[in-house]
């Protein structure tokens, strides 16, 4: 007892003598400590508003608590239930059509003999994730307009005009394909980095054991990427109410917006645009729980069928 | 070696490739439209689709854009912004990772849980906006630059990258008498300079394309960068007044002239980028490949 009470404040005279001998490191990790707090914690401090009535000249701290009187209003609201439909689809068509591309066009140029032709892919597979949100959108407007390139098209063949930005039930599908269009080529270059640190000499002896191509990607390919797959998956399940806000807020138009709204857009609107703050954060914080939970979800299922591994 | 190869797996691997060049062929088609349609007169574009024929080239779209000066200004502004946003960004991560990557570093799980907590948590919109005007932020630069500086995947893979440096050479420099100040500039970060060049390519770019910080904290009009000029052009659909002034009476003509200004924007303002990311791009697997494996 006594011996082991000695062993620690040993420790902490010898952490402090470090501490004062290392005192340089300490300010070299001192700017991104002070950012961090202050942009990060202050404002999950600043979260509490969601439990008050909150008025801007009482403050933060001023302002008089109603518990989960926001929260009730959130949830009574008539378009709740259309917003939180609306968020999840988005995102779970989203991650589900959008996950296995990437994997999938990985594979594909891992196949390919030539150094150069791979390379030249590649430059332009990633191009799209260099366009901005806003030109994306702009693009969309553009080519998916009644004197558009697309209705041109559907015309030559007989069609007739679509208006695609105008019509709620376009709105996911043009919002995950130009997702995947921008996308994917990016995304694939975490698999295609695994893929190309599994070495070429497991993959020939795969070949010379005689394993055909859906074998070599069988018991080659996929356990090098398992990993990451899983990681990915689990990461992108965890950010699923947190999705594009700033796409989905672009696309919108007046007459697309029942399928349009989602919580994040929606809570711009209520919070930035009408200044209703206490209410607002409440719907955030709203989303990120249900966020939280869906990310400790998917991460539970995951790792039961993976064998124990999660994140 | 070839000899095995079945006729089954010849055929996927051809339908593989086929695939692949589509896919190439689907990213590649709207970036050349929009490029050739810069170039084309509207009502031909409109009538005719994009027409590979010089004699109906033109620079009008360009010309008018490049005369008002609104896209000029948020270019400007952007590129301050970028540049200024990567510098703080990348110097405060570079520092706060060299601590981190450091074997017995006291506090070293301490300061790491504080960093990762804010991937998972964070205050959300309306806090953080509330935060920045309470510090009197709002409508200047630095509530464009501080906010969203810092990032803990970059952070993650700034300290994996110096992991990998031998330990060896700081013993040596600590023996020949150098600082750990002098040691971090003179001998660790000339030797990171993959990892500085895509950690800052990253924050150029998502700094360069974003617009959402200074749609909520921006008012003044001489502030605004280049997205939010866009924005208005492309997806309000209210072209800048100045590139159209000439052609206010005509409603059909000014309808065409605004598409035609559309897609010279586009492309003036994806230029820089579309020039910039082919030469980082030997380092982006590099990038990826170290963060992920001990990340």
């Amino acid at each position: 007892m006594v011996f082991s009470k000695y062993e620690n404040s040993g420790k902490t005279v010898k952490n402090l003598r470090y501490m004062k001998e290392n005192y340089q490191l300490y300010l070299f990790i001192l700017p991104a400590l002070l950012l961090t707090i202050i942009f990060k914690y202050v404002p999950m401090y600043g979260t509490l508003i969601a439990f008050k009535d909150f008025n801007g000249l009482k403050g933060i701290i001023g302002s008089p608590w109603i518990g989960f009187g926001n929260f009730e209003r959130f949830l009574s609201a008539p378009n709740f239930m259309e917003l939180l439909l609306n968020t999840l689809k988005l995102s779970v068509y989203g991650l589900l059509i959008g996950f296995p591309v990437p994997i999938i066009l990985a594979l594909m140029i891992h196949r390919i003999k030539s150094a150069g032709i791979k390379k030249k892919i590649q430059l332009v597979l990633y191009a799209p994730n260099f366009i901005s949100v806003v030109v994306i959108v702009g693009m969309i407007f553009i080519f998916l307009s009644p004197i558009g390139p697309i209705n041109h098209l559907i015309n030559l063949f007989g069609g007739n005009n679509i208006s695609f930005m105008t019509e709620p039930g376009y709105f996911r599908s043009i919002y995950i394909i130009s997702g995947i269009w921008q996308g994917a080529g990016w995304s694939s270059i975490i698999y295609l980095a695994a893929l190309s640190n599994v070495g070429q000499e497991l993959l020939d002896a795969a070949v010379i054991d005689g394993a055909n191509i859906f074998q070599q990607i069988r018991h080659v390919d996929l356990p090098a990427i398992k990993p990451i797959m899983v990681i990915t998956f689990i990461l992108a399940a965890g950010s699923i109410m947190g999705i594009g806000f700033e796409k989905a807020f672009l696309m919108q138009t007046s007459m697309n917006i029942t399928s349009s709204e989602i919580l994040p857009t929606y809570v711009y609107k209520i919070g930035i645009q009408m200044g209703d703050y206490g209410y607002s954060a409440a719907v955030g914080l709203f989303n990120s729980v249900i966020n939280v939970v869906l990310l400790l979800t998917v991460n539970g299922i995951v790792k039961r069928l993976n064998e124990g591994e999660g994140i | 070696m070839f000899n095995k190869q079945s006729k089954l797996d010849k055929f996927i691997l051809t339908l593989s490739n086929v695939t692949l060049g589509i896919m190439v062929l689907v990213v590649l088609i709207p970036l050349v439209y929009v490029v050739i349609a810069s170039f084309t007169e509207p009502t031909s574009l409109i009538n005719n689709g994009i027409s590979l024929n010089p004699s109906q080239w033109m620079f009008d779209g360009y010309k008018r854009v490049l005369k008002d000066g609104s896209l000029l200004l948020g270019f400007k502004n952007s590129l301050f912004y970028s540049v200024s946003f990567s510098i703080i960004s990348v110097g405060v991560t570079l520092f706060a990772g060299y601590p981190l990557s450091r074997e017995g570093f006291v506090g070293k799980k301490f300061f790491m849980t504080i960093f990762v907590i804010t991937m998972f948590f964070g205050g959300g919109l309306i806090p953080t906006y509330l935060l920045v005007k309470n510090l009197n932020m709002l409508d200047t630069v630095w509530s464009i630059i501080l906010p969203g500086s810092i990032n803990v995947w970059n952070l993650i893979l700034c300290r994996t990258y110096f992991q990998g440096i031998p330990k060896e050479l700081r013993e040596a420099a600590i023996v020949d008498g150098s600082s750990e100040v002098q040691y971090f500039f003179k001998i660790l970060l000339p030797l990171c300079k993959p990892i500085i060049a895509v950690l800052v390519l990253y924050q150029f770019v998502a700094q360069w394309n974003s617009y959402f910080d200074a749609m909520i904290y921006l008012k003044s009009a001489v502030l605004q960068p280049l997205q939010i000029i866009l924005r208005s052009i492309l997806v309000q659909m209210q072209p800048v007044p100045g590139m159209l002034s000439d052609t206010a009476k005509d409603t059909a003509q000014r309808q065409q002239m605004s598409e035609l200004v559309k897609y010279a924007c586009i492309v003036i303002s994806s230029l820089p980028l579309m020039l910039m990311y082919p030469f980082f791009q030997k380092y982006f697997e590099k990038g990826v490949l170290v963060g992920s494996i001990k990340g």
